[in-house]
């Protein structure tokens, strides 16, 4: 037998059909839906007159347009009713699993499929969202698709599919104190831009990775997109066989025992081949932020912005844009920079341990004044576990509030937008141009970071008050 | 269903000398409410192309009457970011039919081809004289041609081969649809969920 990456064995495993110089035909497991990306494929199968295919496959949550306010409400914003009422009205018709506002499974559609046990070490997963690379943190095959791809998916369970290259990024050694997952990928991202996974499927590997909790795993592989790869994923073990477990949609009984068996033999080959491979210390890893319109213009907090010095015209160019745009100077410092808004949430750092450490880091603090904080749950459950384990309380106590759950001012569908010129840290995944609301100008972090800006109102490095 | 096909396209372009152009500048979010597919290409570029008083941005190249045509040239990395296919219905419904660059994100790409856009991948040195093509001539016509799977800038003849899979040459040109190919083999998807 060939030695083969885990990649290649889920991936192979579920091609129905190879065209002759053209895409795979891959069967896929289990499909995300929300609201945004959803209509027009679902509009696609009524014009065709079809039925989905697989509805039990299939799971649907609103989230990228939900106000995080008053959800029990009407949506006010006539356009966001219209879409999440169209998810709902699409579920009903098609018999697809819905978990619509005011559910207690709703929420991110990426914090959602892990903690009902719907994403599954050696499936097949795709959703209309870039960041379904999240999945991969289970061993699963995870990747964003278009709405024409939903489409196909909704349709016949299978997808057209070019097979990605494969890219090993190995992360060794032990983390230090105040740096976490999200500084891990942030690192990555720096180092190889946002162009240099494309065309990739990453497979992340190394003492540094197994180390991680599930949730960094999440943080980790939910990024993969922004490096341009397709996704991410990380070979399954004990810590994701014990979060699986139980969980509702999960294998239960005989099923599970069988299912285990199997996910034990997922990992890569000794000896097998990746077109790719970086290797990274984790000892030079520190915490990181973003100081430029893309996640792969990050630093290590403590450093100096780069003067785009050595640059090609073009990429100069493009590089004083991002600056000019960031009202910042380049060469000069991120440390003590003005933050007004600080948001805490989205698919990449909404979940629980996320809002355990931001909790832990501002007990017995203040929220700074000039600061607007927004900390959004990532799901229900979510919510509902900070209420149980107190963290809203130590919250309050702090200045803070919590707010329920949705993709929020990670896209800024919904009303929590940055406004014009302000600065905020954030751990969500994107710091393009007007991401979080027209002229908003973000700092990607990680949710310690997140919580020393709260807490000073300026660019802190969050070892310093730990 | 069907998309449109392509063989061949004559036209000036408009070029876009930017790197990293992510699917948020091309449609922003905020513009992503609609349930159908059609519009969008009125929020193209929409926060390059308008000020926050929906005052067109006059330097943006979209609204200067100099340049025209069906062709989009983009620098490196065109399409970056979310996976939102509404950035593909948006260039297509402004108006254009082949984006040009010197690479471009994986999800895009395959939106791109699922519309009858075409996505043309050169070498960032034909992409350089592209730019300076147009920077010299405006009106400066580019051939794209799917049969032979060349670029050509017509004043000076200069050309470059392009890739493209096979499988998307045949859909592109013929104006097939990938859902009409999978629902054709249902049989042989029913086969493969039965032998798992």
């Amino acid at each position: 037998m060939s030695k083969t990456t885990l990649f290649d064995k889920i991936w192979d495993s579920h091609v129905v059909q190879e065209i002759e110089g053209g895409p795979s035909v891959l069967y896929i497991d289990r499909h995300l839906v929300h609201e945004v990306t959803s209509p027009q494929a679902f509009a696609g199968l009524d014009k065709r007159g079809i039925k989905v295919a697989r509805p039990k496959q299939t799971f649907a949550t609103p989230d990228h347009n939900v106000p995080t306010k008053d959800q029990h409400l009407t949506i006010k914003d006539e356009l966001s009713r219209s879409q999440v009422e169209t998810l709902t009205r699409n579920c009903n018709n098609h018999g697809v699993n819905l978990f619509g506002l005011g559910h207690p499974w709703q929420g991110v559609v990426h914090v959602v499929g892990p903690e009902l046990g719907i994403t599954l070490p050696g499936s097949t997963m795709v959703c209309g969202d870039s960041h379904t690379s999240t999945h991969g943190a289970f061993g699963a095959v995870a990747f964003g698709v278009g709405t024409s791809e939903v489409e196909m998916v909704l349709s016949t369970q299978c997808i057209m599919q070019p097979k990605p290259k494969k890219m090993l990024i190995e992360v060794n050694g032990t983390l230090s104190k105040g740096v976490t997952a999200k500084d891990i990928a942030l690192y990555i991202i720096s180092k190889i831009t946002t162009a240099g996974g494309t065309g990739h499927f990453i497979e992340y590997a190394g003492s540094a990775i197994t180390s991680l909790t599930m949730e960094g795993r999440m943080t980790l592989c939910n990024l993969s997109i922004e490096s341009g790869a397709r996704g991410g994923l990380i070979a399954p073990d004990e810590t994701t066989f014990n979060y699986v477990k139980g969980r509702e949609f999960a294998p239960k009984g005989e099923a599970w025992d069988k299912a285990l068996a199997y996910w034990k033999t997922l990992k890569t080959d000794e000896g097998a081949e990746f077109d790719l491979v970086y290797k990274y210390d984790a000892a030079d890893i520190t915490p990181m932020i973003t100081y430029g319109t893309n996640p792969g213009m990050g630093m290590k907090i403590n450093d100096t912005i780069p003067t785009g010095e050595g640059l090609s015209d073009n990429n100069k160019n493009t590089f004083l844009k991002a600056l000019k745009y960031m009202d910042i100077e380049p060469g000069s410092k991120m440390i003590g920079r003005r933050v007004d808004y600080v948001f805490l949430g989205s698919c990449t750092n909404g979940r629980i341990e996320d809002f355990r450490a931001f909790a832990a880091f501002v007990k017995g603090k203040k929220k700074a004044d000039n600061v607007i904080a927004w900390l959004v749950p990532g799901s229900k459950q979510v919510e509902k576990q900070c209420i149980e384990e107190g963290i809203d309380k130590a919250l309050v106590e702090a200045g803070f509030e919590l707010r329920q759950p949705g993709c929020s001012a990670c896209l800024a569908m919904n009303d929590d937008k940055v406004p014009e010129g302000k600065y905020a840290v954030a751990t969500s995944n994107r710091n393009f141009e007007g991401r979080q609301g027209p002229g908003s100008r973000t700092f990607l972090a990680s949710p310690l970071t997140a919580a020393a800006a709260a807490i000073t109102g300026v660019i802190t490095d969050p070892r310093d008050l730990m | 269903m069907a998309i449109d096909k392509f063989t061949t396209l004559e036209s000036p372009a408009i070029p876009l000398p930017i790197e990293n152009v992510d699917t948020d500048q091309i449609i922003p979010a905020r513009f992503l409410k609609a349930t159908t597919r059609d519009g969008f290409g009125d929020n193209l570029f929409r926060d390059w192309r308008y000020d926050k008083t929906n005052n067109k941005i006059e330097s943006f190249i979209l609204n200067n009457p100099n340049y025209s045509g069906k062709i989009l040239v983009g620098g490196r990395n065109f399409g970056s970011g979310s996976s939102r296919e509404h950035a593909a219905w948006a260039i297509y419904d402004f108006g254009f039919k082949v984006v040009v660059s010197s690479f471009f994100a994986d999800i895009f790409k395959n939106n791109a081809l699922n519309n009858g856009l075409l996505p043309v991948q050169v070498s960032e040195d034909f992409l350089a004289k592209i730019f300076a093509a147009i920077e010299k001539d405006n009106k400066t016509n580019l051939k794209v041609d799917l049969e032979n799977q060349t670029i050509t800038l017509l004043a000076t003849g200069d050309s470059e081969k392009f890739d493209i899979n096979p499988y998307k040459k045949t859909c592109l040109t013929n104006g097939y649809d990938d859902i009409d190919f999978l629902l054709s083999i249902k049989d042989k998807i029913e086969a493969f969920e039965q032998a798992r």
